[in-house]
């Protein structure tokens, strides 16, 4: 122990990031349990000499502003996820100390599911539960961990077992998990229990350091203000009331013959991902695409049909060409749960200015592949746009007088080519030529690169060629 | 100032004290009582009698503000005195078997390091 205990260099000497004129003291009340368990994590930190590579995750609760206090790395989280982002720190910076730190609201009700598989899959973090039974920062709601009969906020005639359950015993739910090395509750209530406390927050970020093991540490601890005692009275109930329910002891150590978790970061180079990701690299044929470039773009396109129509797959085909006609492009897609049936929309847009968002409220292009689309989308259209409907497949006529109709019955024209599904690439053809806006060479070219499966390029191609040839012969 | 006997010194920075008590219920040798004068916050901080401190080291476990209470350990046998640049004093005692880096002014609390 040293000879001198002051404040710990774990500590900011001046709270800078706290609002306000004091900045020298916590945000805590008078007697919280909060500042005893600060103070022994950051005597440990300073003691193994690993501040400088600590990453101190703060909850939501009071504990949300633990990143004005500690002099370590700091990340704030949404409530909850302290697991979650522990994990995702711990495994881009493995040579970190990864301190996981939350309160009974924030670890054992909304956080249920994050503490539990990070648990589970023994990621190499400490985690610091601190159980005062009560929702301390919104104003002493009931808790998971609130006693039966205790009185709250909103258990004001006293916690029920039929309206609210039992408390739940977070450390014996982790200990039953085979990858936690270290469960054990410990308590900030006399003298003797908050030593043994510092002793086990040491050893259980002893662990993480020397060996990457996953500990869960619970604190029980008082809170005076919503327990509407003296910081004195409330550490005495820890003692004598909430210890009853949470017994203090280690649930689960297997640090003795825990090897220790080995994690290596993979660093993928971007070149790398590009093959794991299977991009196509396309090249821009500046020549080819001349034709275009004094033209004013800037396409907003509604792609709209049943699922299986090939209405996604058409935006995509558009964004895809679109990117090789050097333009900007997005693709949005909306559609429900089924893979077949249901609706489905995407969609496109395609321009020569930076896109901004990529929702399409008003298109300028409407592909309307069945009778309920056009229904639905057919008054977003903006004046002086683009309509062009399955006349196959809907049968009425668009009632707009403002726009551009074209009628094409592309799921026929497909069927004839042998393959219904081709419907979406004649409407390509046709869309491409009604608006040119891109080249029907490089289509047919790139499509091979864009289409998943080989086999139907062909097929596609002649549908593209179809639906061109189909509005040429309109137009005359 | 002449060197205390006791083995043990606390020193509480009282703009940092809350006055939750609970430092002065912990203290074995009840060497600690609440201030009856107010800190700018408005909190009777907590106070040290002078003499007597064991330097156990159990209020500072105790009090949950980082920086509110300050403990020197083997009090007795500091015997180096020096100057302290910060708070003027020319009194201040220090310990000598602590790293370089560790030591503090007992009377101000601020570094020694940087003041010489």
């Amino acid at each position: 122990m040293n000879t001198i205990l002051k404040k710990s260099s774990s500590f900011f000497d001046v709270y800078e990031r706290r609002p306000g004129s004091d900045k020298l003291t916590t945000t805590y009340c008078p007697g919280c349990g909060h500042g005893v368990l600060h103070k022994l994590i950051a005597e440990a930190l300073d003691d193994f000499g690993v501040r400088e590579k600590t990453i101190f995750i703060s909850p939501v609760g009071c504990s949300v502003f633990a990143y004005y206090y500690f002099h370590t790395g700091n990340v704030q989280v949404a409530h909850g996820r302290a697991p979650a982002a522990a994990t995702g720190i711990k495994r881009a910076h493995p040579g970190s100390i990864v301190i996981s730190y939350q309160g009974d609201g924030d670890l054992a009700a909304i956080g249920t599911a994050e503490i539990i598989h990070a648990a589970n899959r023994g990621e190499g973090i400490t985690v610091f539960f601190v159980n005062n039974a009560v929702y301390g920062m919104t104003g002493g709601q009931m808790a998971p961990t609130t006693l039966i009969g205790q009185k709250t906020m909103t258990t004001p005639r006293g916690r029920s077992v039929e309206n609210d359950g039992y408390p739940i015993r977070m450390s014996e739910i982790i200990a039953t998990l085979d990858a936690p090395v270290f469960v054990e509750r410990v308590m900030i209530g006399d003298t003797k229990s908050t030593m043994h406390t510092r002793q086990t927050v040491r050893k259980a970020l002893k662990l993480q350091i020397e060996k990457n093991g996953f500990s869960f540490i619970e604190v029980l601890a008082a809170c005076p203000s919503q327990l509407k005692m003296t910081p004195s009275r409330s550490k005495l109930w820890v003692k004598e009331v909430l210890e009853k329910r949470f017994p203090l002891g280690v649930c689960k150590d297997i640090s003795g013959e825990f090897e220790g978790r080995k994690f290596t970061r993979k660093d993928v180079k971007n070149d790398e991902l590009h093959d794991i990701l299977d991009l196509e690299t396309a090249q821009v044929d500046l020549e080819k695409i001349s034709r275009f470039q004094d033209k004013p773009i800037n396409e907003e396109i509604k792609v709209a049909g049943f699922g299986g129509q090939g209405v996604l797959s058409l935006g995509t085909v558009l964004s895809e060409m679109g990117m090789r006609h050097n333009y900007e492009v997005s693709w949005l897609p909306s559609y429900g749960p089924e893979m077949r049936g249901g609706t489905a929309n995407c969609s496109v847009k395609i321009s020569k200015k930076k896109i901004g968002s990529p929702l399409v409220a008003n298109p300028t292009i409407l592909i309307a592949m069945n009778r309920p689309s056009l229904d639905k989308f057919e008054n977003d259209v903006v004046s002086g746009g683009l309509i062009i409907y399955d006349d196959s497949l809907i049968d009425r006529k668009p009632v707009r007088d403002d726009v551009d109709i074209i009628p094409i019955p592309a799921t026929k024209l497909a069927d004839e080519l042998g393959n219904t599904k081709a419907a979406n690439m004649v409407i390509v053809g046709a869309l491409i030529t009604v608006k040119e806006i891109m080249s029907q060479q490089i289509i047919l070219d790139s499509l091979g690169d864009v289409l998943k499966r080989k086999n139907l390029v062909e097929l596609n191609q002649k549908a593209i060629l179809r639906g061109a040839e189909y509005i040429k012969n309109l137009k005359k | 100032m002449t060197i205390s006997k006791s083995r043990g010194h606390v020193v509480i920075n009282t703009e940092e004290c809350k006055g939750c008590e609970l430092c002065i219920e912990a203290c074995p040798s009840d060497v600690l009582f609440l201030s009856d004068k107010f800190n700018t916050h408005g909190y009777h901080p907590s106070a040290y009698k002078g003499e007597d401190c064991t330097g156990c080291g159990i209020c500072f476990y105790t009090c949950p503000e980082p920086g509110a209470i300050t403990v020197f350990k083997r009090w007795d046998l500091m015997t180096e005195t020096a100057a302290c640049s910060h708070c003027g004093g020319d009194y201040k005692v220090f310990h000598t078997d602590e790293k370089p880096e560790a030591l503090i002014c007992t009377n101000c609390l601020k570094p020694v390091k940087d003041s010489q």
